[in-house]
């Protein structure tokens, strides 16, 4: 694997202390790749991804970007260390105008370069430019996730990790997020996304772990996950996971 | 009917609106009522008129500039009395409002700020005495303008400073980066942090800007009327509907929510008698409560 940009070692957090939902997951991702995190619903994959923004309180581990250790690092410092964030729901600012929502995250680029960059999110998505004026409350939910991808990353994150883009929209808008994602991860940039819809996420994909209660349990090449067995077995949860990377019995119970 | 109400009214409306300009930011950014906002402008006239004073013992009478009642030492202390208030209120949130919002309840934050309201004015009576003191004893010749209309050349400059300072905090809220984190903030406070807004920033320039215009509000009433500890608290029910009724979360709905509520006690001072005047920002706040929650430029919650 090449540089590894994002590195996530034991990562335990969770809103109440003693009650962890992310226990003890690991994973990496290297430059320029897409890595999918799967699991069944309730895993934490959520959690997860929220605590590696700094939104979820972390009680163990630590993350690694670039190689600076960021788990201390408070949400709003996030974007200037190189890791922008895209949240599922709620993730434009519905009063203001799709302008305003890229303006807004520009806080740490330099003033002359701002102008510049928001042309160069409108031509990377040109259907927000005909909306540039419309309050992003008034978008369709396919354009809202477009227009929360472009203010992520008109900041040149090192990262941009996402938790499930797909998430509410229709079949259609959809296949459209992630031909998006397959297109931004072409220009170079770095992906991390935490995905229900497996197919679609493995399909665009380079590697993938899947996520149960809480930890990391299996991982590899995404597209040959999808046939995997012990992918089926962790993900619909039918049998006993024998298939675990490192024993967890005995701690904790079902998430 | 004579239309001198609309001096009145528009000269009253201007004082509540800056004060609502400051109930509004602090409900749409920090999620509370602060009822100590009405002492903010209290404290802020008597910091002001404090610096007039120490100013005068210091170089003597200055004559007024022009028409006007009062000369540079007001305007000098004016800016002070700003920066007094901006400091008062960000102190007041450092030592009450952030210990208790972080706890994460908004009616007790709303609880404290009651008391802090209590406190302050307090204090005021008990420093300056509750008798009504004044800026200048000087007796202005109104001018007539038309229509029956006279008009200060106090009141003019005063209505001209309140238009360009809701101006100015209109671009600063529309056109500024400072204003869009205010914005986003109000919106959505996760996502603020997210696209990386220091919060903590943020809610300082909140209190900053409504401090300062609350003594600017209180310097007005206290030029056009009088100075008394209570002065502030009993514009509280006016400021707090003219927020409600311009939409919270809107600077120009929090001006012209003003101007209407001052335009219409004042004619109700003319058409029905003076004893009314306070019922009537009751009666529109109730009439917006039960028509229209939301306000002239408000927007509904997702």
């Amino acid at each position: 694997m090449s540089e590894i940009v994002l590195d996530v070692r034991n990562l335990e957090a969770g809103y109440e202390p003693g009650v962890p939902i992310v226990r003890g997951a690991s994973i990496t991702v290297g430059k320029g790749e897409i890595v999918v995190v799967l699991g069944p619903n309730g895993a934490g994959k959520s959690s997860f991804i929220k605590a590696i923004a700094g939104l979820v309180p972390i009680t163990g581990g630590t993350v690694f970007l670039d190689g600076n250790d960021i788990t201390a690092a408070p949400a709003h410092t996030m974007v200037r260390l190189g890791l922008a964030f895209v949240p599922q729901t709620e993730n434009i600012f519905p009063l203001m105008s799709v302008e305003d929502n890229l303006k807004v995250a520009c806080g740490i680029l330099e003033r002359p370069e701002i102008p510049a960059r928001i042309e160069e999110m409108y031509a990377a998505f040109p259907d927000l430019i005909r909306q540039r004026r419309t309050a992003a409350g008034n978008l369709s939910g396919g354009q809202r996730q477009m227009l929360a991808v472009a203010r992520a990353l008109i900041v040149h994150p090192k990262v941009l990790v996402l938790d499930e883009p797909s998430a509410g929209l229709s079949p259609k808008f959809v296949s459209m997020v992630f031909e998006m994602l397959a297109g931004i991860r072409k220009s170079g940039v770095t992906i991390l996304l935490v995905e229900q819809n497996a197919k679609a996420a493995l399909a665009i994909g380079d590697r993938a772990y899947v996520l149960v209660e809480g930890k990391d349990r299996h991982e590899g090449v995404a597209s040959e996950l999808w046939n995997d067995p012990v992918v089926a077995e962790l993900y619909l949860g039918q049998r006993p996971l024998k298939a675990e990377k490192t024993s967890q019995t005995g701690k904790g119970g079902a998430a | 009917m004579s239309l001198q109400f609309i001096v009145d009214g528009l000269l009253t409306g201007s004082m509540i609106g800056l004060g609502a300009i400051g109930v509004t930011l602090t409900y749409s950014i920090l999620r509370f009522s602060n009822f100590a906002h009405g002492d903010f402008m209290a404290w802020g006239t008597y910091a002001t008129l404090a610096v007039v004073s120490a100013i005068g013992a210091m170089v003597g009478k200055v004559a007024p500039i022009g028409p006007l009642s009062f000369g540079w030492p007001l305007i000098v202390a004016l800016v002070i009395g700003m920066a007094f208030t901006a400091l008062l209120a960000l102190l007041l949130d450092k030592v009450l409002f952030a210990r208790l919002r972080s706890q994460g309840q908004a009616i007790i934050v709303v609880m404290a700020s009651f008391g802090a309201s209590m406190a302050l004015r307090s204090l005021l009576e008990f420093t300056f005495t509750s008798r009504p003191t004044y800026f200048s004893r000087a007796i202005q010749i109104a001018m007539p303008v038309g229509f029956g209309i006279r008009i200060t050349p106090d009141q003019i400059t005063l209505l001209l400073l309140t238009a360009v300072l809701v101006l100015g905090v209109h671009l600063l809220m529309t056109r500024t980066q400072t204003g869009r984190s205010m914005q986003a903030l109000s919106q959505n406070a996760a996502l603020a942090r997210i696209v990386g807004i220091d919060v903590a920033s943020v809610v300082r320039v909140t209190w900053i800007i409504g401090g300062a215009l609350a003594c600017v509000a209180g310097v007005m009433i206290g030029i056009l009327v009088q100075i008394r500890p209570f002065m502030g608290f009993d514009m509280l029910l006016p400021m707090f509907a003219a927020a409600i009724l311009g939409g919270i979360g809107s600077i120009p709905g929090a001006v012209l929510g003003g101007l209407i509520i001052g335009l219409a006690e004042a004619g109700a001072v003319q058409l029905i008698g003076a004893e009314w005047r306070a019922a009537v920002s009751f009666i529109i706040l109730m009439a917006v409560l039960f028509v229209r929650p939301i306000g002239l430029f408000g927007v509904r919650e997702r």
